[in-house]
């Protein structure tokens, strides 16, 4: 094989892992969209929020330490010693259970009925406030995530490549990040239990027929506050979850919140209403994008990866108004 | 007893829709606009002009302008802080390639370039709606401030890749540059203010903007009683990015003087905009003012009771601004989605009435 056309596999793959981790951001949105019909501009600073808390507990911050010092004129940063990954995982997950019951109580209950685009703007108040409250409790340098993921390129891969290429040619063989696999089977793992659950659990089929329809959902006896609640606690599941894996992968710091914004063609393009669009927009959003770095962005002078994405979703858009795989968009007077 | 309509006859139905109805109401407006006028620029100091009035008046007018796009017509935009990246540039080109060109002309033209970019990014919302075209603007606001970036020709091959005002000057009073006086660069941008304000607000309330309203409540009822949608949508984004690429002429030229493109443009400015327009109320011209009054003053306030009073570090007192903005957002839009300018309106309600409301 060439290596040219080696190279070309080496970004395809890259692409799809990438497309993998946009996806775990992207399916937190479908989730809330599906359930309340809210888009959740909070997402990405809820991963970001999950992220920052779980450092903080592992490393055994004191949280509002800044502002207790500045009130108080203390002296206190850390409780000393830390906590087991996995209790700080499990202690995470309880905060962003708290906050999705604290969100529904003090935002959401208050804001039904209202049109789509005040909630949305709801939303990206909350963003900012937790944004806020994350710098204040745990502070706002940048911390490094290590839950014990493997990472760092594989080179047992790379030897591997290396065999492929026609002899003679000067191939180094690929480079595959060992986190992004690993990233890639956890999001599978996510995807499969998040399916298995709504299909065959009592509460899931709840969350399917509110998604279906608010009001024959309550008609039967669905109560919609406890289904948001739980629908908010699964999004602050999956942003855990992100977070862990983006947190692992470029540090903890406030341009992770910004992996929301990345999110958003991943979902015109999947359509906001549907999982597996989310997960197929995530793949065709992260080869385009690698691609397109590689191929066209030296003629244009390159970093066009901030932007193309949403040209990419753009250009879809104007073919398929409601994205790939999203419910049709009927309209009547 | 301070505003009644009691007595106060009109004769012809010109003065019954004039903007002001109410007698006290016209005075208190034009005693305010005297004030601002004739009394502010004796007083003003480096401070409140670079802290305060500058930042109010140039947000003032990009709120404005993401008004008429999403107050009045409906059209959701994330793209406006690179639709003033584009007004910026374009004065900037403007100075420095014709010198002799006064500043009020460049501020015009740089806001007509920006509507003509405004028009080719509206042009996608003929076909997609809602959250999907918030998205499609965002394409907008990502590509604009890389090219800003990516292109030497934009800021003139500069080795900082800032682009920096030269003195640019009306009347033969310097407007733009070091050596301005406070005085100049708030009565420049004032009076443009206040003469596109006036604008605004006819053209909200003529043809236009009716034709926007239409669309706004229901695109595809207002098409089948014979409002274009292409027209209306596109004149909306139009004006709106003249009204954001002036403020963003502005912003860059009087007010900061010197800028670089993705911190001063970057997408937390199309989000503030935004919030201006949220808290100060969608499809309302006093609450574009309101709302960024109320933007730009409250983190100077509690920037000063957080540093200045409580002695607190600065870069907590900027974490505690952000999460009190984020905070009022979310009381606002709970306690009164319609904006300040609703709470304004209902406060003349209850004055008119006032001491004897039954």
């Amino acid at each position: 094989m060439s290596p040219a056309f080696l190279n070309f596999v080496e970004i395809v793959l890259n692409g799809l892992m990438t497309g993998v981790m946009y996806s775990l951001v992207a399916l937190g949105f479908v989730l809330i969209f599906k359930a309340s019909g809210i888009f959740n501009f909070a997402q990405g600073v809820m991963a970001l929020f999950a992220a920052l808390t779980l450092v903080g507990l592992q490393t055994g911050q004191v949280p509002f330490s800044h502002l207790i010092n500045a009130i108080f004129g203390t002296e206190i940063h850390h409780w000393g010693g830390g906590m087991h990954t996995v209790f700080a995982i499990l202690i995470t997950m309880a905060v962003m259970i708290i906050l999705a019951f604290l969100i529904e109580k003090i935002v959401l209950k208050h804001l039904v009925n209202q049109e789509p685009i005040i909630l949305f703007m709801a939303t990206i108040g909350l963003a900012y406030f937790l944004e806020g409250a994350g710098d204040l409790m745990w502070g706002a340098d940048v911390k490094v995530l290590n839950v014990g993921l493997p990472s760092g390129g594989s080179f047992w891969w790379e030897d591997v490549t290396r065999e492929w290429a026609s002899t003679g040619s000067e191939y180094w063989g690929m480079y595959i990040d060992k986190l992004d696999v690993t990233a890639t089977v956890i999001a599978l793992i996510l995807v499969t239990v998040l399916t298995a659950f709504s299909q065959y659990t009592a509460t899931g089929r709840a969350l399917r027929a509110v998604a279906d329809d608010h009001q024959a959902a309550m008609s039967v006896g669905i109560s919609l506050r406890t289904i948001w609640v739980i629908v908010w606690s699964i999004a602050g599941f999956v942003a855990l979850v992100a977070g862990i894996m983006w947190g692992s992968k470029s540090g903890i710091q406030f341009s992770l919140s910004l992996i929301a914004l990345k999110a958003l063609p991943v979902l015109i393009l999947g359509g906001f209403t549907s999982i597996p669009g989310a997960i197929i927009g995530g793949l065709i959003i992260g080869v385009g994008e690698k691609l397109a770095e590689a191929y066209v962005g030296p003629l244009v002078g390159g970093a066009i990866e901030n932007w193309f994405a949403y040209m990419l979703a753009l250009a879809f858009l104007l073919f398929r108004p409601q994205g790939l795989f999203g419910d049709k968009i009927i309209e009547r007077i | 007893m301070l505003y009644r309509e009691a007595g106060d006859f009109k004769t012809n139905y010109a003065a019954d829709q004039q903007t002001f109805p109410i007698k006290s109401e016209r005075w208190l407006f034009w005693a305010f606009m005297a004030f601002a006028f004739f009394v502010v620029p004796f007083f003003i100091d480096d401070y409140w002009n670079k802290a305060v009035l500058m930042p109010l008046l140039i947000y003032a007018m990009a709120a404005l302008g993401l008004n008429i796009l999403t107050g009045y017509c409906g059209q959701v935009s994330l793209g406006t802080g690179g639709f003033m990246a584009v007004g910026a540039y374009a004065a900037y080109k403007l100075m420095t390639s014709f010198p002799g060109m006064d500043m009020f002309s460049v501020v015009i033209l740089s806001g007509a370039v920006t509507a003509g970019v405004g028009i080719l990014f509206g042009l996608p919302s003929l076909r997609i709606k809602g959250f999907y075209l918030a998205v499609a603007t965002l394409a907008a606001q990502f590509f604009l401030v890389w090219m800003f970036n990516k292109f030497a020709w934009f800021y003139n091959y500069s080795a900082s890749g800032q682009i920096t005002a030269p003195e640019r000057s009306i009347f033969g009073i310097a407007v733009t540059g070091p050596s301005t006086a406070p005085w100049a660069t708030y009565l420049f941008a004032l009076s443009i203010l206040f003469v596109f304000a006036w604008v605004a607000r006819n053209l909200t309330r003529g043809r236009l903007g009716r034709s926007w309203m239409a669309i706004r409540d229901m695109d595809i009822a207002a098409e089948i009683i014979g409002v274009s949608p292409l027209k209306a949508k596109l004149s909306a984004f139009a004006i709106s990015s003249f009204y954001v690429g002036m403020a963003g002429a502005m912003f860059f030229a009087n007010y900061l003087g010197s800028i670089e493109v993705t911190e001063a443009f970057g997408i937390e400015k199309s989000f503030l905009v935004l919030f201006m327009v949220i808290i100060g109320g969608l499809g309302s011209i006093l609450g574009s003012f309101l709302g960024a009054a109320f933007l730009v003053l409250l983190p100077v306030l509690l920037k000063n009771i957080m540093v200045g009073y409580l002695g607190w570090p600065t870069d907590l007192a900027a974490h505690f601004q952000i999460m009190m903005v984020g905070a009022l957002i979310v009381i606002f839009l709970i306690a009164e989605p319609h904006g300040m300018a609703q709470l304004w309106r209902l406060a003349k309600e209850k004055l008119r009435l006032w001491p004897f409301p039954y």
